[in-house]
């Protein structure tokens, strides 16, 4: 990797072969990375790619298997955040650790020298947030404030330690254009001042506007360096996703049957301020077709997930239709009697009810799909256990979950195996329609190498398969065709052996060409 | 004939606030304590033996006040140290100090105790019906309101108090600063059972100068009540306690009158003005979100 960094300043950090193990796994591979006085760089890379790892090291969370860091020329080894905010180096966690009870300036003095007094914190903290652009009443009560005001208390709260180093985790994830808009002029500010910025995102648009340079991470490697102004939105999500995606087609192109899933312009309105609007879906899949839907996290794909699920259902029951019934207005359990299944992208809390065994967990997704089987006694609704606990031994051993124990709790499953244990739930009914949301998400590559094949598979058995994935490797593998989300819309399907990465690059960046919509117009 | 009536009122409303002051702190730092009952009683019990056994009504209110803080450390030994379920461990105390210290008093029934003599401030005391009221008050009296200005200064202005309502907040980030989250708690339950045991210690030296079973007679459960009606603000104590001590009082007077309101009426009136003021919180999400200490009664237990 050539570093083209201006040779005249001396680097506010240098990072040589950072490495970070756990296990045998290497979160962490060789990291270089350099960042200059008065810069805004950029951190990019998918979910796991390492990029928090790579941060709680700098920041004195974590520390590294191997490598070394160099601060401001001397090598250090920074040994807590404490340490880490004494070097100079300020942070913004994604999730903020904040007492909603208390105000602002309360919140500011616990994390400060018990011996300055209240009204001074108070002070201070006005004038900072007046200096730099963030507007924040220190005595108003954290309860009364939006998640913006919540993330300008933890920049406040950094900026009062003086820091040359601001590192500020995926912070518009959780903000409103606007207050995106109003912290990158914070951000300007303090590069004016000659403070460096490391930002995190994985956001293109957003890097591609205010960072001077960017680091791309994928697997645990830097996979670029760059200038990302000089890059197009297709080359910065290459060097993300990766580019070495191998030609691992599913073997067979199948005739395709009947459509089973009909989507026709689905217009889906934003629930949040944080979520994204839908904006005329249209998808078909047919009996033996797996979609993948790729795209960058935040585009819609959770929504999109929510409207095929029937968490929320949708206005018009025509606009969604599962053989060849409109399920529009109907619930999950309603879809789910239709022969369809569900898995969402949370595990914990929402596929699966962590406290729970396997067995209620099995219980509590398909009661009623599956009523006949599991409750007795009609009314009565008695819970037959020993029916449940040996369908949920059929679902472990077809996936080959590991657990300790017969029927042990969610929460004692690895991340993997669970997804494995939530996946065989639903693949046991034999759904003809499956509509999955990251399906191996956070899963180490035994398992998912295992689900994918059940996908597959499952299709091949003549269902209709949604597959919602960040994960390129795992759209190409699984994909008789694949379109695209970006901003709550969707591409035209695309047969995946036609697909090049450049077009899907330009997709995922947002770039709709003339291609949009199959079926035109009119027909609503 | 008022001055009367207000002496007998700021008698019955100063166990009250003192016994709720102490539990106001104990739930700020995030522990529900359902044993004030006991730790009251229990206070009582240990003040009248105190006063009995040395002659000196002061070192029985100490005896009170240690009494109460001793108990209530078995309740945070249980619920902080083994985690048990607070609401259980609370009842638990409260069964178990009406029970003790019917055993502990058995020999004192039916002995007269030595009443707390007042203080009396000179010049201040001789102003015409204000001295009397609030000049020539025994300890207790001015103890509680040294209680509930020092605990608003406490939990408001000073930094200990800060991190207190902090983990009464959220334990977990609490932790996460580098605060003593068990530690600290330990010390608001202490506090908190010094204060029933101070607030027992009034009841068996001033307000019925002797022992009698069961003689608490529910005001724990007033005071528990009233550290939700004043929704844990220390002032807002202070005017409930004096509220439902004065409902209680009043009630005699009005059977005297033979005023046509059932007494048991009246006896419910602290929790029924409790429940409605629980329906006004939980309507406003702001209030309930800002003053109800929000890991109240759920167990910590720090990561390994």
């Amino acid at each position: 990797m050539t570093e083209t960094i201006d040779k005249e300043a001396v680097p506010l950090l240098q990072v040589r072969g950072l490495t970070k193990y756990f296990g045998s796994f290497a979160a962490n591979n060789a990291i270089d990375l350099t960042i200059a006085p008065g810069e805004i760089h950029a951190l990019l890379g998918e979910n796991g790619a390492g990029k928090s790892t790579l941060v709680k090291m700098l920041f004195g969370v974590l520390q590294p298997s191997a490598g070394e860091i160099v601060w401001t020329g001397k090598p250090q080894t920074v040994t807590s955040p404490g340490h880490a905010r004494s070097l100079g180096i300020g942070m913004v966690f994604q999730h903020f650790s904040l007492f909603e009870a208390l105000t602002v300036a309360e919140n500011i003095a616990l994390s400060l020298d018990p011996k300055i007094p209240l009204t001074k914190i108070a002070e201070e903290a006005a004038a900072l947030s007046r200096a730099y652009g963030l507007p924040l009443d220190p005595s108003s009560h954290v309860a009364d404030l939006s998640v913006g005001e919540r993330q300008r208390i933890e920049i406040v709260r950094a900026l009062l330690q003086n820091p040359k180093l601001i590192i500020l985790d995926e912070p518009t994830s959780v903000l409103t254009p606007q207050e995106a808009d109003k912290l990158f002029e914070t951000l300007f500010k303090l590069k004016a001042e000659g403070r460096s910025v490391l930002y995190i995102s994985h956001r293109l648009e957003e890097v591609q506007r205010i960072c001077d340079r960017a680091t791309v991470l994928r697997h645990g490697k830097v996979t670029g360096a760059c200038d990302p102004r000089q890059e197009t939105p297709a080359s910065l999500a290459r060097m993300m996703v990766g580019s070495e995606v191998a030609a691992v087609h599913r073997a067979d192109a199948n005739a395709l049957g009947a459509t089973l899933v009909d989507v026709r312009r689905l217009n889906v309105p934003a629930r949040t301020p944080f979520a994204v609007t839908l904006k005329d879906v249209s998808l078909r899949v047919r009996a033996g077709e797996v979609l993948a839907i790729a795209g960058v996290a935040g585009n819609g794909q959770g929504e999109l997930f929510d409207a095929l699920s029937g968490e929320y259902p949708v206005a018009d029951a025509e606009t969604i239709r599962m053989r060849d019934k409109p399920v529009g207005r109907l619930g999950i359990n309603g879809r789910r009697m239709l022969g369809a299944g569900f898995v969402p992208e949370e595990r914990h809390g929402h596929a699966a009810v962590s406290d729970m065994s396997l067995s209620d967990n099995l219980l509590l997704s398909r009661s009623q799909s599956d009523r006949t089987a599991f409750l007795a006694g009609g009314f009565a609704s008695v819970i037959r256990h020993d029916t449940i606990r040996s369908a949920a031994k059929r679902i472990c051993d077809m996936m080959d979950v590991r657990k300790s124990g017969d029927d042990p709790a969610a929460a004692s499953l690895s991340g993997g195996n669970l997804q494995k244990f939530i996946i065989g739930r639903e693949l046991d009914r034999q759904p003809s329609i499956l509509i999955v949301n990251q399906p191996t998400w956070g899963v180490d590559a035994g398992a998912a190498s295992r689900i994918r094949q059940a996908l597959i598979d499952l299709a091949r058995s003549g269902s209709a398969v949604v597959v919602i994935s960040q994960d390129l490797d795992e759209i190409f593998e699984v994909a008789t065709n694949i379109a695209v989300i970006s901003e709550g819309r969707l591409s035209q399907p695309f047969p995946a052996g036609e697909l090049t990465l450049e077009k899907i690059g330009l997709l995922m960046g947002g770039i709709h060409d003339s291609t949009h919509g199959g079926e035109t117009a009119h027909a609503h | 004939m008022i001055e009367a009536i207000l002496l007998t009122i700021i008698t019955a409303a100063t166990p009250l606030v003192i016994a709720a002051i102490g539990e106001l702190v104990t739930e700020r730092a995030g522990v529900l304590n359902l044993g004030v009952e006991g730790m009251m009683i229990m206070g009582a019990v240990c003040a009248f033996a105190g006063s009995y056994l040395t002659g000196s009504p002061l070192l029985g209110v100490l005896c009170g006040i240690m009494g109460g803080a001793l108990f209530s450390l078995l309740f945070g030994f249980l619920t902080l140290t083994l985690v048990t379920n607070q609401v259980a461990t609370g009842l638990a105390l409260t069964i178990l100090g009406l029970g003790l210290s019917g055993q502990i008093g058995e020999s004192f029934v039916g002995i007269p105790g030595v009443k707390l003599q007042p203080i009396v401030f000179p010049v201040l005391s001789d102003i015409p019906f204000v001295g009397p009221l609030l000049f020539k008050q025994d300890i207790t009296f001015y103890l509680s309101i040294a209680l509930i200005i020092g605990v608003n200064w406490f939990l408001f202005k000073s930094r200990t108090g800060l991190k207190m309502r902090a983990i009464g907040d959220n334990h977990g980030s609490a932790h996460a600063l580098g605060i003593n989250v068990i530690r600290t708690r330990y010390l608001a339950v202490m506090f908190g059972g010094a204060c029933a045991g101070l607030a027992g210690a009034q009841l068996s030296l001033v307000y019925t100068p002797q022992w009698v079973e069961n003689m608490s007679a529910g005001r724990g459960w007033i005071a528990l009540a009233l550290v939700v009606f004043a929704s844990w603000r220390p002032w807002r104590v202070f005017a409930g306690g004096y509220i439902f001590g004065a409902v209680g009082i009043l009630q005699l007077h009005a059977q005297a009158f033979g005023i046509g309101v059932p007494s048991q009426f009246l006896s419910m009136l602290p929790y029924a003005v409790t429940i409605v003021v629980l329906i006004i919180i939980s309507h406003n999400r702001r209030t309930t979100l800002i003053n109800t200490p929000a890991s109240l009664g759920k167990p910590f237990v720090p990561d390994r």
